[in-house]
Protein backbone atom coordinates (compact mmCIF):
# COMPACT_ATOMS: atom_id res chain seq x y z
CA UNK A 1 0.00 0.00 0.00
CA UNK A 2 1.34 3.20 -1.01
CA UNK A 3 -0.43 6.47 -0.13
CA UNK A 4 0.68 9.82 -1.97
CA UNK A 5 0.58 12.82 0.04
CA UNK A 6 -1.27 15.66 -1.49
CA UNK A 7 1.32 18.53 -1.67
CA UNK A 8 4.43 16.56 -2.96
CA UNK A 9 5.09 15.34 -6.29
CA UNK A 10 5.89 12.06 -6.72
CA UNK A 11 7.51 9.95 -9.24
CA UNK A 12 5.23 8.43 -12.28
CA UNK A 13 6.59 6.17 -14.95
CA UNK A 14 4.69 4.14 -17.65
CA UNK A 15 5.07 3.31 -21.47
CA UNK A 16 4.31 6.01 -23.88
CA UNK A 17 4.03 5.02 -27.27
CA UNK A 18 6.01 2.46 -26.87
CA UNK A 19 8.62 3.96 -24.88
CA UNK A 20 9.42 4.80 -21.26
CA UNK A 21 9.02 7.99 -20.31
CA UNK A 22 8.91 9.15 -16.46
CA UNK A 23 7.97 12.59 -14.73
CA UNK A 24 6.73 14.05 -11.63
CA UNK A 25 3.12 14.66 -10.30
CA UNK A 26 0.74 15.78 -7.13
CA UNK A 27 -2.09 13.29 -6.79
CA UNK A 28 -4.30 15.53 -8.22
CA UNK A 29 -2.21 15.76 -11.41
CA UNK A 30 -4.27 14.81 -14.32
CA UNK A 31 -3.04 12.55 -16.79
CA UNK A 32 -3.98 14.84 -19.81
CA UNK A 33 -1.47 17.60 -17.89
CA UNK A 34 0.86 15.46 -17.07
CA UNK A 35 1.09 14.51 -21.13
CA UNK A 36 0.80 17.87 -22.02
CA UNK A 37 3.01 20.13 -19.11
CA UNK A 38 5.30 17.18 -17.89
CA UNK A 39 6.12 15.33 -20.79
CA UNK A 40 5.01 18.18 -24.04
CA UNK A 41 3.54 15.30 -25.79
CA UNK A 42 0.79 18.11 -26.84
CA UNK A 43 -0.60 15.87 -29.18
CA UNK A 44 -3.25 15.18 -26.54
CA UNK A 45 -5.83 18.06 -26.60
CA UNK A 46 -8.15 19.02 -23.47
CA UNK A 47 -11.18 20.21 -24.29
CA UNK A 48 -14.05 20.24 -21.47
CA UNK A 49 -12.23 18.55 -18.73
CA UNK A 50 -15.26 16.62 -17.70
CA UNK A 51 -15.54 13.52 -20.26
CA UNK A 52 -18.22 14.71 -22.17
CA UNK A 53 -16.31 16.37 -25.02
CA UNK A 54 -13.73 13.33 -25.99
CA UNK A 55 -11.14 15.33 -27.28
CA UNK A 56 -8.54 13.98 -24.90
CA UNK A 57 -9.33 10.56 -25.47
CA UNK A 58 -6.51 8.29 -25.75
CA UNK A 59 -5.88 4.38 -25.25
CA UNK A 60 -4.29 2.79 -21.71
CA UNK A 61 -4.16 -0.88 -21.55
CA UNK A 62 -6.58 -1.44 -24.49
CA UNK A 63 -8.81 0.49 -22.89
CA UNK A 64 -10.19 4.02 -24.13
CA UNK A 65 -9.83 6.46 -21.61
CA UNK A 66 -10.73 10.13 -21.20
CA UNK A 67 -6.82 11.55 -20.00
CA UNK A 68 -8.84 14.33 -18.26
CA UNK A 69 -10.69 11.67 -15.91
CA UNK A 70 -7.52 9.86 -15.07
CA UNK A 71 -5.08 10.86 -13.04
CA UNK A 72 -1.00 10.58 -13.84
CA UNK A 73 -0.56 8.39 -10.48
CA UNK A 74 -3.81 5.68 -11.61
CA UNK A 75 -1.55 5.30 -14.67
CA UNK A 76 2.23 4.80 -13.27
CA UNK A 77 3.68 1.27 -14.80
CA UNK A 78 0.99 1.05 -18.05
CA UNK A 79 0.88 1.00 -21.39
CA UNK A 80 -0.22 4.46 -22.80
CA UNK A 81 -0.96 5.32 -26.64
CA UNK A 82 -1.76 8.92 -27.85
CA UNK A 83 -2.01 10.46 -30.89
CA UNK A 84 1.64 10.79 -31.42
CA UNK A 85 1.72 6.98 -31.80
CA UNK A 86 -0.31 6.52 -34.82
CA UNK A 87 2.16 7.71 -37.84
CA UNK A 88 3.97 5.02 -38.83
CA UNK A 89 6.90 7.70 -39.40
CA UNK A 90 7.54 11.42 -38.48
CA UNK A 91 7.12 12.19 -42.23
CA UNK A 92 3.86 9.70 -42.78
CA UNK A 93 0.80 9.66 -41.97
CA UNK A 94 -1.22 5.74 -41.37
CA UNK A 95 -4.08 4.79 -43.20
CA UNK A 96 -6.97 6.65 -40.72
CA UNK A 97 -4.78 9.47 -40.78
CA UNK A 98 -4.68 10.04 -44.52
CA UNK A 99 -8.50 8.86 -44.52
CA UNK A 100 -9.12 12.09 -42.41
CA UNK A 101 -7.03 14.07 -45.06
CA UNK A 102 -8.72 12.69 -48.12
CA UNK A 103 -12.16 13.65 -46.87
CA UNK A 104 -12.13 16.73 -44.84
CA UNK A 105 -12.83 14.99 -41.88
CA UNK A 106 -11.25 17.82 -39.89
CA UNK A 107 -11.38 21.31 -40.11
CA UNK A 108 -10.05 23.13 -36.82
CA UNK A 109 -8.13 20.27 -35.59
CA UNK A 110 -9.36 20.57 -31.76
CA UNK A 111 -11.69 17.13 -31.52
CA UNK A 112 -9.43 15.31 -34.38
CA UNK A 113 -6.59 13.86 -32.09
CA UNK A 114 -9.69 12.02 -30.02
CA UNK A 115 -11.43 10.91 -32.92
CA UNK A 116 -8.60 9.06 -34.34
CA UNK A 117 -7.49 7.25 -31.23
CA UNK A 118 -11.08 5.84 -30.73
CA UNK A 119 -11.02 5.02 -34.34
CA UNK A 120 -7.73 3.65 -34.16
CA UNK A 121 -8.74 1.59 -31.16
CA UNK A 122 -12.50 0.59 -32.96
CA UNK A 123 -11.02 -0.71 -36.24
CA UNK A 124 -8.32 -2.34 -34.67
CA UNK A 125 -11.06 -4.58 -33.56
CA UNK A 126 -13.91 -4.43 -36.05
CA UNK A 127 -12.47 -4.78 -39.22
CA UNK A 128 -16.01 -4.02 -41.45
CA UNK A 129 -17.92 -1.30 -39.26
CA UNK A 130 -21.49 0.07 -40.53
CA UNK A 131 -22.40 3.17 -40.58
CA UNK A 132 -24.53 3.15 -37.66
CA UNK A 133 -21.45 1.39 -35.60
CA UNK A 134 -19.13 4.20 -36.26
CA UNK A 135 -22.05 6.92 -35.71
CA UNK A 136 -22.37 5.10 -32.21
CA UNK A 137 -18.41 5.46 -31.58
CA UNK A 138 -18.81 9.04 -32.47
CA UNK A 139 -21.67 9.68 -30.16
CA UNK A 140 -18.71 10.04 -27.14
CA UNK A 141 -16.58 13.06 -29.41
CA UNK A 142 -17.89 16.42 -30.17
CA UNK A 143 -16.47 17.92 -33.38
CA UNK A 144 -18.05 21.91 -33.99
CA UNK A 145 -16.63 22.32 -37.55
CA UNK A 146 -17.42 19.00 -39.74
CA UNK A 147 -20.93 17.75 -38.48
CA UNK A 148 -19.38 14.32 -38.73
CA UNK A 149 -20.31 13.27 -42.01
CA UNK A 150 -16.56 13.52 -43.44
CA UNK A 151 -15.87 11.94 -40.29
CA UNK A 152 -17.79 8.87 -41.17
CA UNK A 153 -16.82 8.73 -44.35
CA UNK A 154 -12.79 8.92 -43.92
CA UNK A 155 -13.51 5.95 -41.05
CA UNK A 156 -15.39 3.79 -43.50
CA UNK A 157 -12.89 4.60 -46.18
CA UNK A 158 -9.94 3.75 -43.89
CA UNK A 159 -11.84 0.01 -42.96
CA UNK A 160 -12.01 -0.96 -46.33
CA UNK A 161 -8.78 0.35 -46.91
CA UNK A 162 -6.97 -1.95 -43.73
CA UNK A 163 -9.31 -4.77 -44.50
CA UNK A 164 -8.05 -5.54 -48.01
CA UNK A 165 -3.90 -4.81 -47.22
CA UNK A 166 -5.05 -7.45 -44.32
CA UNK A 167 -6.17 -9.78 -47.21
CA UNK A 168 -3.36 -9.09 -49.30
CA UNK A 169 -0.47 -9.87 -46.23
CA UNK A 170 -2.77 -13.32 -45.43
CA UNK A 171 -3.54 -14.56 -49.11
CA UNK A 172 0.50 -14.03 -49.73
CA UNK B 1 -11.10 23.05 -14.14
CA UNK B 2 -8.23 21.04 -11.55
CA UNK B 3 -9.15 18.90 -8.52
CA UNK B 4 -8.36 19.98 -5.31
CA UNK B 5 -5.48 18.57 -3.70
CA UNK B 6 -5.71 15.39 -2.11
CA UNK B 7 -3.97 12.23 -1.01
CA UNK B 8 -4.18 9.12 -3.29
CA UNK B 9 -4.01 5.71 -1.85
CA UNK B 10 -2.88 2.39 -4.19
CA UNK B 11 -4.97 -0.22 -2.56
CA UNK B 12 -3.23 -3.68 -2.18
CA UNK B 13 -6.20 -5.25 -0.50
CA UNK B 14 -9.25 -5.07 0.55
CA UNK B 15 -8.09 -4.45 4.64
CA UNK B 16 -6.33 -1.58 2.99
CA UNK B 17 -9.36 -0.07 1.36
CA UNK B 18 -11.80 -0.49 4.67
CA UNK B 19 -9.09 0.94 6.80
CA UNK B 20 -8.63 3.71 4.90
CA UNK B 21 -11.93 4.62 4.74
CA UNK B 22 -12.09 3.68 8.72
CA UNK B 23 -9.53 6.43 9.40
CA UNK B 24 -10.33 9.48 7.04
CA UNK B 25 -14.30 8.86 6.79
CA UNK B 26 -16.46 11.23 5.04
CA UNK B 27 -13.39 12.89 3.47
CA UNK B 28 -12.41 9.81 1.89
CA UNK B 29 -13.83 8.49 -1.68
CA UNK B 30 -13.01 5.51 -3.17
CA UNK B 31 -11.72 5.50 -7.18
CA UNK B 32 -12.87 2.95 -9.29
CA UNK B 33 -13.62 3.82 -12.87
CA UNK B 34 -13.80 7.43 -12.20
CA UNK B 35 -16.13 8.76 -14.68
CA UNK B 36 -17.93 10.08 -12.65
CA UNK B 37 -15.84 10.78 -9.36
CA UNK B 38 -13.05 12.62 -11.81
CA UNK B 39 -15.73 14.94 -13.11
CA UNK B 40 -17.03 15.81 -9.75
CA UNK B 41 -13.26 16.53 -8.55
CA UNK B 42 -12.35 18.80 -12.01
CA UNK B 43 -15.69 20.77 -11.04
CA UNK B 44 -14.89 20.73 -7.44
CA UNK B 45 -18.38 19.36 -6.38
CA UNK B 46 -16.38 16.89 -4.20
CA UNK B 47 -13.28 17.94 -2.15
CA UNK B 48 -11.97 14.53 -0.66
CA UNK B 49 -8.78 14.75 1.25
CA UNK B 50 -8.06 11.26 0.35
CA UNK B 51 -8.72 9.20 -2.79
CA UNK B 52 -8.65 5.43 -2.34
CA UNK B 53 -8.17 3.52 -5.91
CA UNK B 54 -9.26 0.15 -6.06
CA UNK B 55 -8.52 -0.85 -9.81
CA UNK B 56 -5.77 -2.62 -8.50
CA UNK B 57 -7.70 -5.41 -6.57
CA UNK B 58 -8.30 -8.64 -8.57
CA UNK B 59 -10.32 -10.02 -5.92
CA UNK B 60 -13.13 -7.07 -6.60
CA UNK B 61 -13.09 -7.73 -10.27
CA UNK B 62 -15.42 -10.95 -10.53
CA UNK B 63 -18.68 -11.85 -12.15
CA UNK B 64 -20.07 -14.39 -10.03
CA UNK B 65 -22.67 -16.51 -11.10
CA UNK B 66 -24.68 -17.98 -8.18
CA UNK B 67 -28.11 -20.16 -8.35
CA UNK B 68 -30.28 -17.55 -8.49
CA UNK B 69 -28.47 -14.50 -8.59
CA UNK B 70 -24.85 -12.90 -10.30
CA UNK B 71 -22.53 -11.24 -8.24
CA UNK B 72 -20.56 -8.09 -9.60
CA UNK B 73 -17.92 -6.53 -7.49
CA UNK B 74 -16.98 -3.23 -7.37
CA UNK B 75 -14.32 -3.06 -10.07
CA UNK B 76 -15.89 -5.07 -12.50
CA UNK B 77 -16.17 -2.30 -15.68
CA UNK B 78 -19.44 -1.27 -17.58
CA UNK B 79 -17.31 -2.50 -20.58
CA UNK B 80 -16.52 -6.29 -18.82
CA UNK B 81 -20.34 -6.79 -17.95
CA UNK B 82 -21.35 -6.16 -21.21
CA UNK B 83 -18.51 -8.74 -22.83
CA UNK B 84 -19.68 -10.99 -20.20
CA UNK B 85 -21.33 -14.37 -22.69
CA UNK B 86 -23.88 -14.86 -20.23
CA UNK B 87 -24.76 -11.31 -19.89
CA UNK B 88 -27.98 -11.93 -22.02
CA UNK B 89 -29.07 -15.09 -20.61
CA UNK B 90 -28.58 -14.57 -16.81
CA UNK B 91 -29.25 -10.60 -17.16
CA UNK B 92 -31.54 -9.67 -20.04
CA UNK B 93 -32.72 -6.11 -18.59
CA UNK B 94 -28.76 -5.38 -18.22
CA UNK B 95 -28.17 -6.04 -21.21
CA UNK B 96 -31.12 -3.93 -22.45
CA UNK B 97 -29.89 -1.15 -20.19
CA UNK B 98 -25.90 -1.16 -20.05
CA UNK B 99 -25.45 0.24 -23.64
CA UNK B 100 -27.29 3.45 -22.88
CA UNK B 101 -24.97 4.45 -20.21
CA UNK B 102 -22.31 6.74 -21.57
CA UNK B 103 -20.25 5.83 -24.18
CA UNK B 104 -18.07 3.88 -25.87
CA UNK B 105 -15.14 5.60 -24.38
CA UNK B 106 -16.13 5.78 -20.51
CA UNK B 107 -17.53 2.58 -20.22
CA UNK B 108 -14.41 1.19 -21.09
CA UNK B 109 -13.64 2.70 -17.21
CA UNK B 110 -16.39 3.47 -15.70
CA UNK B 111 -18.01 0.32 -13.25
CA UNK B 112 -21.51 -0.70 -12.30
CA UNK B 113 -21.02 -0.24 -8.96
CA UNK B 114 -19.60 3.40 -9.42
CA UNK B 115 -22.32 4.15 -11.29
CA UNK B 116 -24.54 3.08 -7.89
CA UNK B 117 -22.40 5.08 -5.96
CA UNK B 118 -23.06 7.96 -8.12
CA UNK B 119 -26.78 7.67 -7.76
CA UNK B 120 -27.37 10.25 -10.36
CA UNK B 121 -31.51 10.05 -10.55
CA UNK B 122 -31.23 9.65 -14.48
CA UNK B 123 -28.55 6.79 -14.65
CA UNK B 124 -29.37 3.59 -16.03
CA UNK B 125 -27.72 0.92 -13.84
CA UNK B 126 -29.14 2.61 -10.45
CA UNK B 127 -32.59 2.37 -12.63
CA UNK B 128 -31.83 -1.71 -13.28
CA UNK B 129 -30.96 -2.19 -9.48
CA UNK B 130 -34.07 -1.23 -8.78
CA UNK B 131 -36.53 -3.07 -11.44
CA UNK B 132 -34.66 -5.82 -10.88
CA UNK B 133 -34.96 -5.71 -6.77
CA UNK B 134 -31.19 -6.48 -6.55
CA UNK B 135 -29.11 -5.99 -3.68
CA UNK B 136 -26.30 -3.50 -2.41
CA UNK B 137 -23.06 -5.83 -0.56
CA UNK B 138 -21.89 -2.70 1.83
CA UNK B 139 -18.39 -3.90 3.97
CA UNK B 140 -16.99 -1.68 6.64
CA UNK B 141 -14.01 -2.93 8.66
CA UNK B 142 -16.53 -3.92 11.34
CA UNK B 143 -19.40 -5.92 9.87
CA UNK B 144 -21.27 -6.71 6.13
CA UNK B 145 -24.16 -5.64 5.79
CA UNK B 146 -26.90 -6.21 2.20
CA UNK B 147 -28.89 -3.28 1.66
CA UNK B 148 -31.89 -3.66 -1.00
CA UNK B 149 -32.05 -1.70 -3.91
CA UNK B 150 -35.38 0.70 -2.87
CA UNK B 151 -33.72 1.20 0.73
CA UNK B 152 -30.71 2.18 -0.66
CA UNK B 153 -30.77 5.32 -2.74
CA UNK B 154 -31.74 7.85 -0.60
CA UNK B 155 -32.35 11.21 -2.78
CA UNK B 156 -30.60 12.99 -5.65
CA UNK B 157 -26.85 11.81 -5.39
CA UNK B 158 -27.42 10.28 -1.72
CA UNK B 159 -27.49 6.70 -0.67
CA UNK B 160 -27.41 4.63 2.07
CA UNK B 161 -23.84 4.01 2.09
CA UNK B 162 -21.89 4.89 5.53
CA UNK B 163 -19.01 6.77 5.25
CA UNK B 164 -16.61 4.27 6.43
CA UNK B 165 -18.11 1.44 3.81
CA UNK B 166 -17.38 0.19 0.92
CA UNK B 167 -19.31 -0.88 -2.18
CA UNK B 168 -18.14 -4.70 -2.54
CA UNK B 169 -20.54 -5.23 -4.90
CA UNK B 170 -24.21 -6.21 -5.93
CA UNK B 171 -26.20 -9.35 -6.82
CA UNK B 172 -28.81 -9.23 -9.04
CA UNK B 173 -31.37 -11.43 -9.32
CA UNK B 174 -31.50 -13.88 -11.93
CA UNK B 175 -35.25 -14.12 -13.19
CA UNK B 176 -36.01 -17.29 -15.44
CA UNK B 177 -39.16 -16.94 -17.94
CA UNK B 178 -39.54 -13.44 -17.54
CA UNK B 179 -39.84 -10.26 -20.25
CA UNK B 180 -38.21 -6.78 -20.25
CA UNK B 181 -37.96 -4.30 -22.16
CA UNK B 182 -36.33 -0.80 -21.78
CA UNK B 183 -36.54 2.45 -23.55
CA UNK B 184 -34.99 6.01 -22.90
CA UNK B 185 -35.39 9.10 -23.88
CA UNK B 186 -32.38 11.87 -24.09
CA UNK B 187 -30.70 14.48 -26.17
CA UNK B 188 -28.43 12.32 -27.84
CA UNK B 189 -27.46 8.95 -27.23
CA UNK B 190 -25.14 8.85 -24.21
CA UNK B 191 -26.42 11.82 -22.73
CA UNK B 192 -28.24 11.80 -19.16
CA UNK B 193 -31.48 10.74 -19.81
CA UNK B 194 -34.69 12.83 -19.69
CA UNK B 195 -36.79 9.41 -18.81
CA UNK B 196 -35.32 5.95 -18.84
CA UNK B 197 -37.92 3.52 -18.35
CA UNK B 198 -37.67 -0.41 -17.69
CA UNK B 199 -40.37 -2.91 -17.48
CA UNK B 200 -40.71 -6.70 -16.89
CA UNK B 201 -43.45 -9.56 -16.05
CA UNK B 202 -43.59 -10.32 -12.85
CA UNK B 203 -45.35 -13.40 -11.35
CA UNK B 204 -48.42 -10.85 -10.13
CA UNK B 205 -48.49 -8.65 -13.47
CA UNK B 206 -46.01 -6.26 -14.27
CA UNK B 207 -43.33 -3.94 -12.93
CA UNK B 208 -42.54 -0.06 -14.57
CA UNK B 209 -39.39 1.13 -12.76
CA UNK B 210 -38.85 5.29 -13.85
CA UNK B 211 -35.80 6.75 -13.81
CA UNK B 212 -34.97 10.38 -14.22
CA UNK B 213 -37.95 11.85 -12.99
CA UNK B 214 -38.35 11.59 -9.15
CA UNK B 215 -35.09 12.01 -7.04
CA UNK B 216 -34.37 8.30 -7.08
CA UNK B 217 -35.28 6.10 -9.43
CA UNK B 218 -38.61 4.17 -8.80
CA UNK B 219 -40.56 1.07 -9.44
CA UNK B 220 -44.18 0.05 -9.16
CA UNK B 221 -45.77 -3.69 -9.22
CA UNK B 222 -49.74 -3.97 -10.67
CA UNK B 223 -51.46 -6.54 -11.44
CA UNK B 224 -52.65 -7.16 -15.08
CA UNK B 225 -54.24 -3.68 -16.41
CA UNK B 226 -55.50 -3.05 -19.48
CA UNK B 227 -57.01 0.09 -21.57
CA UNK B 228 -58.32 2.78 -19.45
CA UNK B 229 -57.20 1.34 -15.75
CA UNK B 230 -53.86 1.14 -17.38
CA UNK B 231 -53.74 4.53 -18.79
CA UNK B 232 -55.33 5.83 -14.90
CA UNK B 233 -52.58 3.88 -13.37
CA UNK B 234 -50.10 5.28 -15.56
CA UNK B 235 -51.19 8.42 -15.11
CA UNK B 236 -51.39 8.68 -11.12
CA UNK B 237 -47.54 7.11 -11.43
CA UNK B 238 -46.65 9.81 -13.50
CA UNK B 239 -48.00 12.25 -11.27
CA UNK B 240 -46.57 10.50 -7.86
CA UNK B 241 -42.91 10.74 -9.00
CA UNK B 242 -43.10 14.85 -9.12
CA UNK B 243 -41.37 16.32 -11.98
CA UNK B 244 -39.98 19.07 -11.85
CA UNK B 245 -39.06 21.86 -15.11
CA UNK B 246 -35.19 22.12 -15.65
CA UNK B 247 -33.47 23.07 -18.68
CA UNK B 248 -34.03 19.69 -19.94
CA UNK B 249 -37.97 18.77 -20.40
CA UNK B 250 -40.78 20.11 -18.58
CA UNK B 251 -42.32 18.45 -15.72
CA UNK B 252 -45.32 18.19 -18.31
CA UNK B 253 -42.82 16.60 -21.11
CA UNK B 254 -41.77 14.24 -18.58
CA UNK B 255 -44.86 13.14 -16.95
CA UNK B 256 -45.79 12.07 -21.28
CA UNK B 257 -42.56 10.43 -21.69
CA UNK B 258 -43.69 7.88 -18.27
CA UNK B 259 -47.28 7.46 -19.51
CA UNK B 260 -46.28 6.77 -23.80
CA UNK B 261 -43.26 4.82 -22.74
CA UNK B 262 -44.81 2.99 -19.90
CA UNK B 263 -47.51 1.99 -21.71
CA UNK B 264 -45.59 0.76 -24.68
CA UNK B 265 -42.89 -1.12 -22.27
CA UNK B 266 -46.11 -2.63 -20.41
CA UNK B 267 -47.27 -4.04 -23.77
CA UNK B 268 -44.50 -5.35 -25.03
CA UNK B 269 -43.56 -7.32 -21.66
CA UNK B 270 -47.53 -8.47 -21.36
CA UNK B 271 -47.86 -9.75 -25.36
Amino acid sequence: MSRLKADQRHAVRFSLNGKPVEGEAEPRMLLSDFLRHQLGATGTHVGCEHGVCGACTIVVDGMLTRSCLTLAAQVDGCELKTVEGLAPSADRLGVLQQAFRRNHALQCGFCTAGILMSLDHYLAKNSAPTEAEIRDLLSGHICRCTGYTPIIQAALEAAAQLASSKKETSDA
Amino acid sequence: MKPPAFDYLRAESVSDVLEGLAQQGGDARVLAGGQSLMAMLNMRLAKPKLLIDIMRLKELRKIERQKDAVVIGAGVRQADLLAWPDLAEALPLVALALPWVGHVQTRSRGTICGSLAHADPSAEMPLTLVALGGEVLLRSAKRRRRVAAKDFFAGMMLTARSDDELIEGISLPVTRGSRFAFREVARRHGDFAIVACAAMKIPTGVRLAVGGVADVPTARDWPRLEGTALDDALNAFAYELGARDDVHATARYRRDLVRMIGRDLIGEVLQ
